[in-house]
């Protein structure tokens, strides 16, 4: 609201609001902060806040003993890898959708969502048997394929509704320019819509590497990802809290960075463009 | 701007994406069908043959599925609740001048981006465990029995979690929601003389409607989905089986397929229900 | 080169037919221009040709050769548009090689072409700036500047001035008819003012609902239009139309006159009436004339400096070699 409002009542704002952020945001803070600690001084009573013995010693326990680095690779893989595919599959279903849309385009559309809406489990059983048969299961390009699939609807969405703020006249330029589909997709409309395109492969990219009802299901100690070796330590070792929080920190901070990049497309993204 | 060119291009560029979704929607949802007509125990002599309904006789006859519902809707219900009330609460306070706004935004959103088993076992570990956690710390502080989280108050627990992970999610929205309301609607309410709660009622939370429908209907797909914040926990113990986790068990744990495929039909047949009412929003805005 | 021939073109959206069969020549180095109200086909009539949409039935030929399926790109046209529909992403002197590079010219022979340009287009001091650092005038050379350097058989502009403010759209609709004097390249110009048709073309065709009402130089639809559109459509004001007795006593259903061929005087003349609104121009005067029983007021122009106001009496003379006779269907007579 552009509206002047008195120092005392923003004074009030900022402290509510501070007040409320840092306790939303404290399981996350004190995670980050016993990571630091030794297993006892994570475990003493009183609470130590800030003022313990400050230590990595954890962070290299975790590397050692669970081979972390390895976890993070197929995070990378799974979640990169499967951004990729998508972008490359949905880019000309998108280009089609928003740039030569028939009577049936938001038909196809509200079906691709609607696939986003199946719930997991009603198909778990079959996938596993179509992972036995094929030989995905516990492979990183299983999971791939998987992440991609799941993650399809919401980047053709999202591109679409980007590329729908493309005033389709440059298109039509560069055809007249002389420019073969090809070239059109390539050299003028992808430029134009690196902004969207970026924002849609960080927010799927975030959605793969914390997708954990797939992950867990569909593999083991070789192609498991973070979400998966995070819940190996469900138990016993989940009662070392100092390694705990090591490897969660570890787990959620990539993520984190990239999150907070991508709040705006955030929005979009998960709602479907139904609010900007 | 559509030429037969342009047009069979289309239809070839949008081929992959269609194929691969549709294959992706037929193939299992086809092979979970048949399975849930079927005797099909993997373990225990394989597929036994055509036995029509039964297993979605027995499904909804079984003594764990009225409980499971129930946890369902507890669960779904619980989470929306907390979240969407906060989650107003929290935009309109975010709505507010202040310093600082960015960081206190990154601050509220950041448990959206932790991964759902590392927001399960931080807060079954750090925060719940009876003896070490940090809320145990607390009660003793005040000189009360520690509670025992996540077998006695099981549900309220998990609950708890989920709200943290998607209470950012509500808040964002509704923010930007906020956001587009036109401050002038609010001026001409206090020029008309309305009170606070007056412009809170009848402006802006009319303004915030369709917003809050989104919020809702995501959420429920998401939230009955949810698994594991169960399956790091609790491991649907202690009353926290949710369909979809019942669905898992029978599935995977006891291997009895035909059972939980026909657990899977009805899981799918709810959430086209509640999809249909956000495939109508969001196709309502395609239009515009 | 640049012959374009349309026959029996016609084209449907949906069930709905925007263009019924027409047939259209252009000869090669003519300026063109396509002229009507909006809604009247004449934007898709050039997206036609361009390629840009497909025919319903008939052939288009460019030179001699059906291009009626050879796609946008390959028929070796030139487009320009209304919202000039540069890419944001380039500078101003890839934007103008763009159609070069399309065509995979070297790279010294790009440099070549884009400087000549620039060059005549006076952009050579802003060929690295982006599209979106220029001004609107700036934008349009840039567009005109891509189009003119793949050396097009013909050139398409679609409203290319509508964008611009009054004073700028002026020097443009010279710089282009310059362009057009200098390059004898065939053009096309579509465009809902009359006066830039009037102003630019070789060959003005006026279109009305998807069809061609007239197709001719601008003098002779302003001579003698075909019909009662084109005559209202063409001439600034627009023509005074009178129906009933008048029109009787000149045996037709109407008869149109144009305000400049009215005599206006205060003293004598063959209609008498009030003078409604007075536009003092300097070099010209226009008087809304109120005669009585006439259910329009009658448009006049009269001299630079003619010293009549509202509510004076007014007599008007049409100049009778100029009147034109329009039967009931609105088709001239005679």
């Amino acid at each position: 609201m552009a509206r002047a409002v008195s120092t005392q009542q923003k004074t009030i704002n900022t402290v509510l609001a501070w007040a409320i952020g840092l306790l939303i945001f404290f399981p996350i803070l004190w995670t980050i902060l016993t990571s630091f600690k030794t297993e006892a001084q994570a475990i003493n009573d009183p609470p130590l806040f800030l003022f313990f013995d400050w230590t990595l010693e954890n962070y290299a326990i975790v590397q050692e003993r669970s081979d972390y680095m390895r976890f993070l690779w197929n995070s990378v893989i799974i979640a990169g890898g499967s951004t990729i595919v998508g972008i490359i599959i949905a880019v000309p279903a998108a280009w089609s959708m928003a740039f030569v849309p028939s009577k049936r385009t938001k038909d196809i559309l509200l079906w691709m969502l609607s696939t986003k809406m199946l719930p997991a489990v009603g198909v778990l059983y079959p996938i596993n048997l179509i992972f036995i048969q094929l030989g995905l299961l516990d492979t990183r390009t299983g999971l791939v394929i998987i992440m991609m699939l799941i993650n399809l609807p919401i980047i053709v969405w999202m591109l679409y509704t980007y590329f729908r703020e493309i005033p389709g006249e440059i298109l039509e330029a560069a055809r007249m320019d002389g420019a073969g589909l090809r070239d059109e997709i390539l050299y003028v409309l992808t430029p134009m819509a690196i902004p969207g395109i970026a924002s849609t492969i960080l927010l799927n990219f975030i959605l793969a590497w914390n997708e954990a009802f797939w992950t867990l299901n569909l593999t083991a100690a070789k192609a498991g990802p973070l979400t998966a070796f995070i819940a190996s330590y469900s138990s016993p070792e989940g009662l070392f809290f100092a390694k705990l929080s090591a490897a969660s920190t570890m787990a959620i901070a990539p993520i984190l960075i990239l999150g907070w990049f991508s709040q705006k497309q955030l929005v979009r993204g998960l709602t479907f463009g139904a609010v900007k | 701007m559509a030429t037969q060119h342009s047009r069979s291009a289309a239809r070839v560029m949008m081929a992959p994406a269609v194929i691969l979704l549709l294959g992706w929607m037929l193939i299992p949802l086809t092979m979970t069908l048949w399975f849930s007509f079927r005797r099909f125990l993997p373990l225990r002599g394989g597929d036994l043959g055509w036995i029509g309904l039964e297993n979605y006789v027995r499904f909804v006859t079984s003594s764990s599925f009225w409980p499971a519902v129930q946890t369902t809707l507890v669960l779904v219900g619980g989470v929306l609740l907390i979240t969407v009330v906060l989650g107003v609460l929290l935009a309109m306070l975010l709505d507010q001048p202040m310093w600082g706004q960015g960081v206190v935004r990154i601050l509220i959103i950041a448990p959206f981006f932790v991964m759902p088993t590392v927001s399960a076992l931080v807060w079954k570990n750090m925060f719940m465990d009876p003896v070490n956690g940090l809320f145990a710390h607390l009660w003793q502080a005040f000189g009360a029995e520690p509670i025992v989280w996540l077998s006695d108050a099981s549900l309220f627990s998990i609950v708890l979690i989920v709200s943290w992970q998607w209470l950012p999610f509500a808040t964002l929205i509704l923010l930007t929601a906020i956001q587009s309301l036109d401050s002038e609607q609010l001026e001409a309410a206090e020029m008309d003389g309305a009170p606070p709660l007056s412009r809170f009622g009848f402006i802006i939370l009319p303004h915030l409607s369709r917003a809050i429908t989104i919020v809702i209907l995501i959420q429920t797909i998401f939230l009955l989905s949810i698994f594991a914040e169960i399956f790091v926990t609790t491991g649907g113990a202690f009353g926290t089986r949710t369909l979809t986790y019942m669905i898992f068990q029978r599935v995977l744990e006891s291997q009895n397929v035909g059972l939980g495929s026909a657990g899977g039909v009805y899981a799918i047949i709810l959430a086209n229900i509640v999809a249909i009412f956000l495939m109508r929003i969001v196709g309502r805005n395609l239009d515009a | 080169m640049g012959r374009i021939v349309l026959d029996r073109v016609k084209k449907n959206f949906e069930q709905v037919t925007v263009i019924p069969p027409l047939d259209l020549e252009i000869n090669d180095g003519e300026f063109v221009v396509f002229v009507g109200p909006s809604g009247c086909g004449k934007s898709t009539l050039l997206r036609l040709i361009a390629g840009l949409e497909d025919v319903t039935q008939g052939t288009i030929s460019i030179d001699g050769n059906d291009a009626t399926d050879v796609p946008p790109a390959k028929r070796g046209l030139a487009m320009v548009f209304q919202s000039y529909a540069l890419y944001p992403h380039m500078s101003v002197r890839k934007n103008i090689a763009f159609p070069l590079r399309m065509a995979k010219l070297d790279k010294a022979e790009q440099d070549k072409r884009v400087e000549q340009a620039a060059d005549v287009l006076n952009l050579t001091d802003y060929l690295d700036r982006r599209p979106g650092q220029l001004s609107g005038g700036q934008r349009q050379r840039v567009a005109i500047g891509r189009a003119i350097v793949r050396e097009p058989a013909a050139f398409l502009f679609d409203e290319p001035l509508s964008n611009l403010d009054a004073a700028l759209r002026v020097g443009m609709r010279l710089e282009i008819s310059e362009l057009h004097k200098r390059l004898e390249t065939t053009m096309i110009y579509v465009t809902h003012d009359q006066v830039e048709a009037m102003t630019m073309a070789d060959k003005i065709v006026v279109l009305h609902a998807g069809v061609i009402e007239q197709v001719g130089s601008p003098l002779e639809l302003y001579r003698s239009p075909r019909n009662k559109f084109v005559a209202g459509f063409i001439g600034s004001p627009k023509m005074n139309f009178l129906a009933g007795e008048e029109a009787g006593k000149l045996n037709a259903d109407t008869v149109g006159i144009r305000p400049e061929h009215i005599r206006a005087s205060a003293s004598e003349g063959d209609w008498v009436g009030r003078v409604g609104v007075s536009e003092h121009l300097g070099s010209d005067t226009f008087f809304h004339v109120h005669v009585e029983d006439w259910p329009q007021p009658v448009t006049v122009r009269a001299g630079g400096e003619v010293e009549m106001y509202h509510g004076d009496t007014i007599y008007l003379t049409p100049d009778p070699e100029r009147i034109h006779r329009f039967d009931a269907q609105g088709l001239r007579l005679g």
